[in-house]
């Protein structure tokens, strides 16, 4: 095409990479990547097969699902309530926490040193997943309740004082230095200064994690830190399968619900 | 040639957006479609090449029925026909180079498309054509990056690269400052002397109409009221277009003129337009 | 008697308003604290018991650092693995969950569907699915983290493609080109930036799930984890926690770099 007239221009679509080499070069490199990762994965058509018949074992377990024995049920409703109160006092629990720590991870307000802490906090308390702290809570606090609410607590610092920090990033200043420019005190100049503006998120983000802490209590309970998850393990591992469908559907039931109230609360604060 | 003849359009709704319009655009004449807006003047250019479906009527280019046009036969007779937008309508986050290429893509096979691989040819005349709009230089650019009037020109290079029998301007100045305005009109009346092609535009600012148009048509409720050179269009002509009024008897000279619009009827209309 | 003019933040029914919503609050948080029934003295202890699990735990086990190699390879071979295998099967869901280019309401009903009851069941239950049919190993747990990360990544891009200019689109059709043209030029650009954006979002989301979901036998380093755990090896599992420390800040920084790099 273009060969036969010398003088003709050709154009190359600029890459976001440095150039066309490294372009491809990073395609193969993930190319290759996710073929060492399925490789690794051992799918097999004998296994496939063999999935297929479990499945159709499982849905014939499952359906129609169980909820019929009165101890069943007590069993279910128990562990429900129970996950539910987990969620409600760690999201408590970890407001509180959460707030001074949101301050002193504000770059405009914290000292250097404060910020670094404060935001060390933060990733700590996010790198790990709300089961592994579970299971250390476990440990140190015994089976039960009290540890699924420590780890729901420490997982909604993380969620809730980086969120905070980054809208009091946001505050307008100018609101704060007239506060200041009054002669208040610097505790009187966040509570007239930066309270105000950044309140509605505050209540906003806590309804929020609370739709999210329903979620993880009622999962908790499979490393035995309460509610409506050990149940969920038990009923698996007897291979109680339409019993486990009952769980299941009950946890989602219990989930759409808190979604639904934390949507319509933040719907009408904004 | 292009040849439109009694469109109409009506909505779903049931708004009639076009009462049967009829037009001819020939040679490389520059047409200016005046009026108000919610005359119809958008929706008569979209229909011309069916981004809107036009309810009746028929247009024809060069002899080609368009309005039964469907599929394979439709793309074909729209890469005869670039049209340029109000708000540019470019891929904002494409370079400039794969805007203008992109006016080819009804000659491309889709695997090309996809592998933005076009003829050596084509990618020459996307110099030549972005060095005669001046952007030379700006290939790289990502369409994001550019003024108003530099995305604007980036939409009429598109729309040269069709190489097509006529251009469809759907107001191309409205998002600009007068000056680029200026700037767009000069190249778009110099394209079609050059390339020796008709371009029909919609246009609000009469003046530029006046300025650059060999003709002036003017809409009202769907329905054209006026016709004729820039010098027909006198106040009279302007009362019938801008507020519906009805001609008086043995006033100066008027265009050619169908029935307007009883004023009864328009002068609510007239309220919103004067506002605006 | 000076008459002191007196001023109010709110108005009485304002007040009275947030008075309920603190009550509800209050009796809430009450109620629930009732029903835990927590033993306060195990609260008591927490903190002697924790300082101790602290004092077990140092030093790592740096001699167990080789054994862990391989299963955090596999643990991010999961979450990459179900990360791509979802995003590539949500962009159909999101297409048809999509109001702009969802073809019928029977699809866009689907598409809804989908979207909501992957999102609604937690990864670790899905990996409980799964293990019971693929059997343990690391085949369920990406299988997984693929199958609930779907609803998320579709209704985010779904989202994305709702907020497309059409004007775009229609430039492209009005030079002639088919509809598949079309949607590469007028569309794929548009949605570009949410498409990295959501993937290497729930890129992240999914290593932290990829640690955990070998408790339940689905693969990754949560088997190790509860195998050192379970045999109160706590300098083992110290060990782990800072792998898994480190390859949750590196993910992190990946994705940050990748979304800054498209925009």
């Amino acid at each position: 095409m273009a060969t036969e007239q010398p003088e003709q221009r050709t154009w190359r679509r600029p890459t976001a990479f440095y150039n066309h080499y490294v372009k491809w070069a990073v395609y193969v490199v993930i190319t290759v990547f996710l073929l060492w990762s399925a490789w690794n994965m051992r799918i097999s058509p004998a296994r496939i097969m063999d999935g297929w018949n479990a499945a159709v074992g499982l849905v014939e377990g499952m359906v129609p699902p169980e909820y019929t024995t009165q101890f069943k049920n007590e069993l279910l409703i128990e562990g429900l309530v129970e996950s539910l109160a987990m969620s409600v006092i760690a999201t408590i629990v970890g407001v509180i926490i959460s707030i001074p720590v949101a301050f002193m991870a504000a770059e405009n307000i914290a000292p250097k040193p404060v910020y670094w802490t404060g935001r060390g906090i933060i990733t700590v308390s996010r790198s790990f997943h709300e089961l592994i702290i579970a299971i250390i809570a476990v440990k140190a606090v015994g089976i039960g309740a009290l540890a699924g609410v420590i780890a729901l607590s420490y997982k909604t610092v993380g969620f809730f004082a980086k969120l905070l920090a980054e809208e009091i990033e946001d505050i307008d200043s100018g609101q704060m230095e007239a506060t200041e420019a009054t002669g208040a005190n610097r505790v009187q100049t966040m509570l007239f200064g930066v309270i105000p503006q950044v309140m509605p998120r505050i209540i906003g983000l806590t309804i929020y994690r609370w739709d999210i802490n329903i979620r993880h209590s009622t999962i908790v309970g499979i490393v035995g830190a309460g509610g409506i998850g050990a149940t969920l393990l038990n009923s698996f591992d007897q291979y109680d399968y339409d019993f486990f469908l009952t769980i299941i559907i009950a946890i989602i039931a219990i989930v759409m619900v808190g979604e639904l109230i934390s949507t319509y609360i933040r719907g009408r604060i904004q | 040639m292009l040849s439109v003849t009694d469109l109409q359009k009506t909505y779903p709704s049931g708004d009639e957006a076009l009462k049967g319009v009829s037009l001819d655009v020939t040679g490389s004449e520059t047409v200016a479609m005046i009026g108000p807006s919610g005359a119809g003047k958008s929706t008569f250019i979209r229909c011309v090449n069916r981004l809107t479906e036009p309810t009746g009527g028929s247009v024809e280019l060069d002899g080609l029925e368009i309005t039964g046009l469907s599929g394979k036969e439709l793309r074909n007779a729209r890469r005869d026909m670039g049209m340029i937008f109000q708000e540019y309508n470019l891929i904002e986050r494409l370079t400039v180079m794969e805007n203008v290429l992109s006016g080819r893509l009804g000659y491309v096979s889709t695997w090309d498309a996809f592998r933005r691989k076009f003829a050596g040819d084509d990618i020459e005349r996307a110099y030549e054509v972005l060095d005669r709009v001046g952007l030379g230089g700006h290939e790289n650019n990502r369409a994001d990056e550019l003024s108003g009037g530099q995305r604007q020109r980036v939409g009429i290079a598109r729309a040269i690269l069709q190489r097509p029998k006529i251009l469809l301007v759907d107001e191309p100045t409205s998002s600009l400052d007068p000056e680029s305005s200026r700037a767009v009109m000069d190249l778009l009346t110099e394209i079609a002397a050059e390339d020796d092609i008709p371009v029909l535009i919609n246009i609000h600012e009469v003046d530029l109409a006046e300025e650059y148009a060999g003709r002036i048509v003017g809409l009202r409720d769907g329905q054209k009221v006026f016709e004729g050179g820039p010098d027909d269009l006198d106040e009279t002509a302007r009362g019938q277009i801008y507020r519906g009024e009805e001609i008086p008897e043995g006033a100066g000279p008027t265009g050619k003129v169908a029935e307007a619009g009883t004023p009864g009827e328009s002068s609510q209309e007239e309220g919103q337009i004067r506002r605006g | 008697m000076t008459d002191y003019q007196t001023w109010e933040r709110r108005t009485p029914r304002q007040r009275i308003g947030r008075y309920i919503l603190m009550l509800i609050v209050l009796v809430a948080a009450a109620v629930s604290w009732q029903l835990l029934q927590i033993n306060y003295s195990y609260l008591g202890t927490a903190p002697t018991e924790f300082m101790d699990l602290i004092n077990r735990m140092y030093p790592p086990n740096v001699g167990y650092t080789g054994e862990i190699i391989s299963p955090m390879i596999e643990t991010i071979h999961i979450a990459i693995l179900g990360t791509a295998l979802a995003v590539l099967m949500s962009i159909p869901v999101a297409l048809i969950g999509a109001e702009n280019t969802t073809p019928n309401r029977f699809t866009f009903v689907l598409g809804k569907f989908i979207i909501s009851a992957s999102r609604s069941v937690n990864v670790i239950i899905w990996a409980l699915v799964f293990v019971i049919i693929f059997g343990s190993g690391a085949l369920a747990g990406t299988l997984a983290i693929a199958v609930r990360s779907i609803g998320f990544c579709s209704k985010l891009i779904a989202e994305a493609i709702e907020e497309i200019d059409p004007g775009q689109v229609e430039a492209i059709q009005a030079t002639g080109a088919n509809s598949i043209e079309a949607a590469i030029y007028g569309i794929v650009p548009q949605v570009k930036p949410a498409l990295i954006g959501v993937s290497t979002y729930r890129w992240d989301i999914n290593v932290r799930a990829s640690t955990i979901i070998g408790f339940v036998g689905a693969g990754g380093i949560g088997v190790e984890l509860n195998t050192s755990i379970n045999f109160f090896a706590w300098q083992q599992v110290l060990t782990i926690l800072l792998a898994i420390l480190i390859i949750v800040v590196f993910s992190e920084v990946v994705s940050a770099y990748l979304r800054r790099k498209v925009r």
